[in-house]
């Protein structure tokens, strides 16, 4: 059977910036997929590219792109919007400003069930109801009757993870779902994303840029810089042995606590990532990296250390 | 709500008291009334008795909460030149204007909001350039010069519709459009504006990740926030019109509250002239009221 999500060789860009360059990725079905990276390496365009939501300019091509079998390539605007908030849902970065400020938490829960299933406005509301009940909200009743800016951002993101569910979608995009709240807030929506793909079986590409939350959830890791995925482990190989440079420097940024010695300053990687136009050769990396060499200017083909644990470097062992 | 509703009925009679004390002032500012109604041939002593009869050597304060305290009871005074209760004249010549300034906003609403979507949608495309080019035009055309062509082209040469009178709808279409053409230009940049912010945020974004349909997406979320300072304008746009169909209604001989203002106007006859500035500003101020209530329907965060 072939994997719920299969990206493979994902092209995005920009005008004249190339902002996804080759990336490819799968997810399985009930798996977390977490894809890593810094502000600007690709990870949100590529989630809005596999939900073909890119904004304006913006352009996609890829060797294959398939959801449940399906050729999402193939599909047009209007077979996209069946797919999108029913099979395949997506929640962002930003829940302050993601929900609409005119209409009611419950109107915009409803709407999306009602658009895709063909239930009554009463068994939707139901439903709604039950969702915020699942996602940790006390009183549905009464938020269902509230509008959105009633409610703090861990509340309203709580309402898009449930609003994402009503269709009891595959799988679910998070888009850094986590990065605009306090810490506090911030491990709960983690613990109930966790426990959500748990118990419905979704598979689920969780972006981020915090080593943490992939350590606690993901199954399987990609690591992405300037628009590539640089290396892609399943989570305890990654953490165990991460070949690429890059991701060798993005661990020794993250505070383990005991090991991490008093007087040993922690790491940090030098340098910003560079602006890519199309047509650029060799590693994205090599201006960053300590290692690189005159090589490093030529395309640089994959590397396998393990099965299911994939790098682009030549010169990691 | 009920606290928002009190508070903008309390700064709306607070205008009202304001205009009503400036409409007193500035009429009285054009000279002394008794000389300008006796006329020109007036003796003295015909001025001293024009003064006694219409109370006007009663001290200004006097007069002023005179006419205050009758006001608020409804009772505008009366007419010089018509020998009628003020009241009455205002309504017999209101319908006209309403009528008027009510075809006038429906017609731009229904040119302007469209377009301004239709603009958005099509950003710096050739459509929304055109669509800029015909608000700017709008914006720029003098409305009794639009009201002239307009009679010219469709009623004389054309012989379509009639270019002056009130006896049927027909009469309304030119003046309507003349009016409406002035509100086209701000109401569709509005639109146009209000639409390109509202697709290009984060909940429409949300919208379309919910596979709603275009439509939905355009007109349920995006619309219904750009339309909140639409709304508002319109309201306030039907107030410019009621008031200043002066022109128009001279241009198109409709005997509306305009008309009416400027033949008192002409005539000295000041209760009538103080009674429409009042009216109309009343009616102004209860606009902006009913625009901020729409605003407080349209979008929640007002209602606190």
């Amino acid at each position: 059977m072939s994997a719920l999500l299969d990206v493979e060789r994902l092209e995005v860009g920009f005008g004249g910036t190339a902002a996804v360059r080759g990336a490819s990725l799968t997810v399985e079905r009930g798996e977390t997929h977490c894809l890593v990276g810094e502000s600007g390496c690709g990870k949100s365009v590529t989630s809005l590219a596999i939900m073909n939501l890119l904004a304006r300019g913006g352009h996609r091509t890829a060797q294959r792109l398939t959801f449940q079998g399906e050729d999402l390539l193939k599909l047009d605007d209007r077979g996209m919007a069946r797919l999108r908030g029913n099979a395949m849902a997506m929640i962002f970065q930003e829940p302050m400003t993601s929900l609409n400020p005119a209409y009611t938490i419950g109107s915009q829960m409803t709407e999306v069930m009602r658009r895709h299933k063909k239930v009554s406005q009463r068994v939707a509301t139901d439903r709604a109801a039950d969702l915020l009940g699942r996602v940790g909200i006390t009183a549905p009743g009464l938020r269902l009757g509230q509008f959105p800016h009633q409610l703090s951002g861990g509340l309203r993101q709580r309402v898009m993870i449930a609003m994402a569910l009503m269709c009891e979608p595959q799988l679910l995009i998070a888009d850094e779902p986590t990065t605009a709240l306090d810490v506090t807030v911030q491990a709960q929506i983690l613990r109930l994303l966790a426990q959500l793909q748990r118990d419905l079986g979704l598979g689920m590409l969780l972006i981020t840029h915090d080593l943490g939350i992939v350590a606690r959830v993901a199954h399987r890791v990609s690591v992405m810089y300037a628009g590539e995925v640089v290396e892609s482990a399943a989570t305890a190989q990654l953490f165990a042995d991460p070949r690429h440079p890059y991701t060798q420097g993005l661990l020794r940024c993250v505070p383990v606590p005991g090991k991490q010695r008093q007087d040993e300053p922690l790491g940090s990687i030098p340098g910003t990532v560079p602006r890519i136009g199309p047509g650029f050769e060799g590693c994205g990396f090599r201006d960053r990296c300590s290692f690189a060499d005159a090589t490093c200017a030529h395309t640089v083909p994959p590397q396998t250390a393990a099965p299911g644990h994939d790098y682009l470097c030549r010169l990691a062992p | 709500m009920l606290r928002f509703l009190v508070r903008r009925l309390i700064v709306a009679l607070l205008v009202a008291a304001t205009v009503m004390t400036l409409a007193f002032i500035l009429t009285r500012l054009s000279g002394d009334l008794a000389i300008s109604i006796a006329g020109p041939n007036a003796t003295a002593s015909d001025i001293e008795a024009v003064r006694k009869a219409y109370g006007l050597d009663r001290p200004v304060l006097e007069q002023f909460f005179d006419w205050v305290g009758r006001a608020v009871t409804g009772d505008l005074g009366n007419s010089y030149f018509f020998q009628t209760r003020v009241s009455t004249l205002i309504a017999e010549r209101m319908p006209v204007t309403l009528t008027l300034g009510l075809t006038g906003l429906s017609l731009a609403l229904l040119l302007s909001i469209p377009m301004g979507i239709l603009a958005a949608v099509r950003e710096n495309t050739s459509f929304d350039r055109a669509v800029q080019m015909v608000a700017l035009i709008g914006q720029a055309m003098p409305s009794f010069w639009l009201g002239l062509l307009l009679m010219i082209v469709f009623g004389l040469t054309l012989g379509w519709l009639p270019i002056s009178g009130t006896g049927s709808w027909e009469h309304f279409v030119m003046p309507g459009t003349v009016l409406a053409f002035s509100a086209v230009p701000a109401l569709t940049r509005l639109t146009r504006a209000g639409m390109i912010q509202a697709m290009g945020s984060d909940y429409i974004r949300t919208a379309r990740a919910k596979g709603l349909s275009r439509a939905s997406i355009l007109l349920k979320h995006a619309l219904r926030n750009a339309a909140i300072p639409v709304v508002a304008i319109a309201a306030v746009q039907l107030g410019f019109m009621l008031g200043g169909s002066i022109v128009i209604e001279q241009v198109f001989a409709l005997h509306g509250v305009g008309f009416l203002a400027w033949e008192s106007i002409a005539k000295n006859d000041f209760p009538v002239v103080q009674a429409v500035v009042l009216v109309l500003a009343v009616i102004y101020v209860a606009l902006t009221m009913v625009s901020d209530l729409l605003n407080a329907v349209l979008d929640p965060r007002l209602r606190a």
